[in-house]
């Protein structure tokens, strides 16, 4: 008991001392570096800075770059929470580096004092925040982020009427995630391989997707390229480096670290960039994924769009820590918390991220703070679990789309005759995509037992050979409209 | 050694194990030049040599895989291809096969090894949703085909609950994965070879009892035996018998000693569980007009289930008696009970005589 006593009031003691330490073990590009760290090597070397030197920035680079360091166990003399002590010059081999000792009894503060800081570049009203740190966006570039957010907007609106008709049977829209569909999508390069959760259509949107295919997978017709196995939303697409989406949460992830991993086997210059949401994160896959990827030291781009909900469950229900952000480290894997309803910070920190993933082989997570302003598909009616202020709130005074557009149009580089030409021309053509689709084709009854294997074995001959004979004695039982 | 104390043991009680279990690969599918006597272990470890060596897109990795893991199946792997084709991974099952589903996804062969098939659990998710259904889902325009999952399984005399345990069945219900169990060592390098180049993910299970029990003159070379194709491997006329893997052995004994009483036994290994051949079933049992199928996973809800309610489907007229099932009993696999629990050369030798007997 007594030994007890005494080491649970230092513990206490030491608590205040040891939060401030905590605070400071942050790589926090607006607060510089950590002091603990300084004795770490940079986080770039050389060669890579200067390739980074050479994209275009907005303000001296390398400063900012500069306060990164290594968050590698092997480069850590001694752990943030080390003291002063003169046992410091004593430490422990231990497999894995060198671990110093203290006398001091330390719990490691279940949080650090202040939430890590989000990222932003643009503030409410779209306008630049002085002296902020982010990559430029050509008139070009930004303008197409732009239309593809408004595309997506437009989407999303159309095809979820349509759901109510019930024309399509599902839908799932991304209504307060646009920048952050539209802008990773536009930082990152066609050859970097996408592995979506279900939330991310914006991204094959920017890869050129038409409007087309879009219903065409909603409709599960004969152009689906899922051949109209997979509800609604399930897109995928082989040429725009889109894995399909399947349903399951976070499954994703480790796959994800293998195909960072072949990528780097192959020596291309290209990553992965797997997307999950808040809710994710609770899976087992979501360890799985950031485990592997951190001990293989594969080129993968963890993106968490934290958008507060996952369903009816809101973070506070889905985990403790200071959401996303800060389980990085525990995989040793480097992390950023950034504004996701601001295209900006989003494109920059993707940008960066892509960098370091691609040059140095290495995983990078991003903590994108954003809100589902939607339900969370057409089978959900939000209202009966959070308030609808907060949705309306969300969605006016948060608007990614209107941030950003007070961006470009300060720019020079958007008129209001721009916005009505393409909100018209966008709706128009979604309107005939849908028309097409619904009256295209269903695909074949034989396409049901294709694909089970690379060729059908007897055994799904045999039944496709039974239920045709079924079908000719009951047609009536069975759609019109697939072809048998 | 412990390993074959415990099986010196286990004859000593009569369960009927032999020191040395080799079911000759009787058929002419293996030419059998350069034939080297070895163990199965031995047989895996040198068609993952022939993997590794045929396709430099094809990689081994699991837990403890690169010092030639528990079992000792990727011995010498690692120095030979190097860290980063053969790698250890961190001890995480649904990591393992999910790593894997992408690695075979950009074009590789994956294989993963799961360390016991006992705890694959982790990674049902993986397979069942992901890997079997990667090219369904995307209408082929993705597929995980170059998947293959290694996993030790079976019963090995002192492994208890979670050492022992047959979970086939479960992959069986899974359209899009196939389920591949070799019962040699001969089998298992060419059965092995086969899994790892097939364009569709598959589950193969190695009886982990047999890795050093069984010996077998192996071929040195490259050689593949065919998927979803069953082989007599024991003629016969009276009754037909339906296994895989380690439990052929059991059986194989059981069809000797029905000899002796005058009974003409048929053995069939099925080697491939899904898609299974019924055809070679189905023949030998028009034949035979009996069936008796035998696995060590429990009775309830095992593949044996299913190959009766399909036989029975096929022969119903042919049939002479019912479909007998010799197998686990549905418990949890019990270590000191284990020679109870386990499906016996006389429970199959009981179950041989009722059955052409009825």
């Amino acid at each position: 008991m007594a030994i007890w006593g005494r080491l649970s009031s230092r513990t206490i003691a030491n608590a205040n001392h040891m939060r401030k330490r905590m605070n400071q073990g942050f790589i926090n590009p607006a607060s510089g570096l950590s002091p603990a760290l300084n004795r770490g090597t940079p986080l770039f070397s050389d060669g890579n800075r200067r390739h980074l030197d050479s994209l275009p920035r907005n303000r001296a680079t390398l400063s900012w770059f500069q306060r990164f360091k290594s968050t590698l166990a092997e480069n850590q003399q001694d752990s943030f929470l080390s003291s002063d002590s003169d046992e410091d010059h004593q430490s422990l081999q231990f497999p894995g580096g060198k671990v110093s000792y203290t006398s001091e009894m330390n719990f490691i503060s279940e949080s650090s004092e202040t939430r890590v800081p989000c990222y932003r570049v643009l503030d409410d009203d779209g306008e630049l925040i002085p002296d902020s740190d982010f990559q430029q966006v050509s008139e070009e570039v930004a303008v197409k982020m732009y239309s593809k957010m408004v595309s997506l907007q437009i989407m999303d609106t159309i095809f979820y009427e349509a759901q109510r008709q019930g024309r399509i049977s599902f839908y799932l829209t991304s209504a307060g995630e646009e920048a952050i569909n539209i802008a990773s999508a536009a930082a990152l390069s066609e050859q970097d391989i996408i592995l979506p959760q279900y939330r991310e259509p914006g991204v094959l949107l920017w890869r050129g997707f038409t409007l087309q295919e879009f219903a065409d997978q909603c409709f599960g017709n004969k152009a689906d390229y899922g051949k109209g196995r997979q509800m609604p939303i399930h897109y995928g697409s082989k040429k725009h480096n889109f894995f399909t989406i399947s349903s399951p949460i976070a499954t994703q992830l480790p796959q994800a670290a293998g195909i960072a991993y072949s990528l780097k086997m192959d020596n291309k210059k290209a990553c992965v960039v797997s997307y999950i949401g808040d809710g994710g994160t609770s899976e087992g896959d979501f360890h799985a994924g950031l485990n592997f990827a951190a001990v293989m030291e594969a080129p993968v781009i963890f993106f968490c769009r934290n958008n507060g909900w996952a369903i009816s469950t809101n973070v506070s229900e889905q985990f403790r820590s200071d959401g996303i952000v800060v389980k990085g480290r525990a995989y040793g894997i480097r992390s950023i918390r950034v504004d996701g309803n601001d295209a900006l910070a989003v494109y920059t920190a993707v940008s960066a991220a892509r960098e370091m993933a691609v040059n140095e082989h290495r995983p990078i997570l991003i903590e994108a703070l954003t809100y589902r302003v939607g339900h969370h598909s057409t089978s959900d009616d939000s209202t009966k679990y959070r308030k609808l202020d907060e949705i309306v709130y969300w969605k006016n005074a948060r608007n990614p789309v209107n941030r950003f557009r007070n961006w470009v149009q300060s720019n020079g580089w958007w008129s209001e005759q721009q916005e009505t030409q393409l909100r018209n021309s966008v709706r128009k053509q979604l309107l005939e995509a849908i028309q097409v689709a619904e009256k295209a084709e269903k695909p074949p009854l034989s396409e049901m037992f294709r694909d089970v294997y690379d060729y059908p074995p007897s055994n799904l001959e045999e039944q496709e050979k039974h239920l045709r004979e079924t079908i000719s004695r009951h047609p009536s039982d069975y759609p019109v409209d697939i072809p048998v | 050694m412990a390993l074959r104390n415990i099986i010196g043991k286990r004859i000593g009680n009569g369960i009927g194990l032999v020191g040395r279990r080799s079911l000759s690969t009787a058929t002419s599918d293996v030419e059998n030049r350069n034939a080297k006597s070895m163990n199965l272990y031995s047989a895996i470890n040198q068609a993952l040599h022939l993997a590794l060596e045929t396709d430099p897109r094809a990689f081994v990795f699991g837990e403890d895989v690169s010092f030639g893991g528990v079992f000792r199946c990727t011995t010498g792997l690692a120095d030979r291809f190097g860290k980063a084709r053969v790698f250890n991974t961190p001890l995480c099952e649904q990591g393992i096969v999910g790593f894997g589903i992408g690695l075979a996804a950009m074009g590789n062969r994956a294989i993963a090894e799961i360390q016991f098939a006992d705890y694959i659990y982790p990674a049902f998710d993986q397979i069942v949703n992901e890997a079997a259904k990667f090219r369904y889902r995307s209408g082929n325009q993705f597929n995980c085909g170059g998947l293959t999952i290694r996993a030790p399984y079976g019963a090995v005399g002192h492994g208890g609950h979670y050492h022992s345990q047959s979970p086939e069945a479960f992959f069986c219900h899974v359209p899009g994965i196939k389920v591949v169990i070799p019962r040699s060592p001969r089998q298992a390098k060419g059965l092995l070879l086969s899994c790892i180049r097939d364009p569709n993910p598959v589950v193969f299970f190695e009886p982990k009892w047999l890795y050093r029990l069984a010996v077998e003159e192996v071929p040195e070379h490259d050689y593949m035996l065919p998927l979803s194709k069953a082989e007599v491997i024991r003629q016969g006329s009276d009754i037909t018998l339906v296994g895989w893997g380690a439990q052929l052995s059991i059986m194989e004994q059981a069809c000797i000693e029905a000899e002796k009483d005058g009974i003409s036994c048929e053995l069939i290994d099925l080697k491939t569980l899904i898609p299974w051949d019924k055809e070679t079933v189905e023949a030998s049992v028009r034949k035979t007009g009996r069936v008796l199928i035998s696995h060590e996973a429990p009775v309830t809800g095992g593949f044996g289930a299913e190959i009766s309610a399909s036989i029975v489907e096929r022969c119903f007229l042919r049939l002479e008696a019912p479909v007998a099932r010799v197998c686990g009993l549905d418990t949890p696999f019990p270590l000191v009970f284990e020679p109870f629990y386990m499906p016996s050369k006389n429970k199959v030798l009981d179950a041989i005589k009722a059955t052409v007997n009825y």
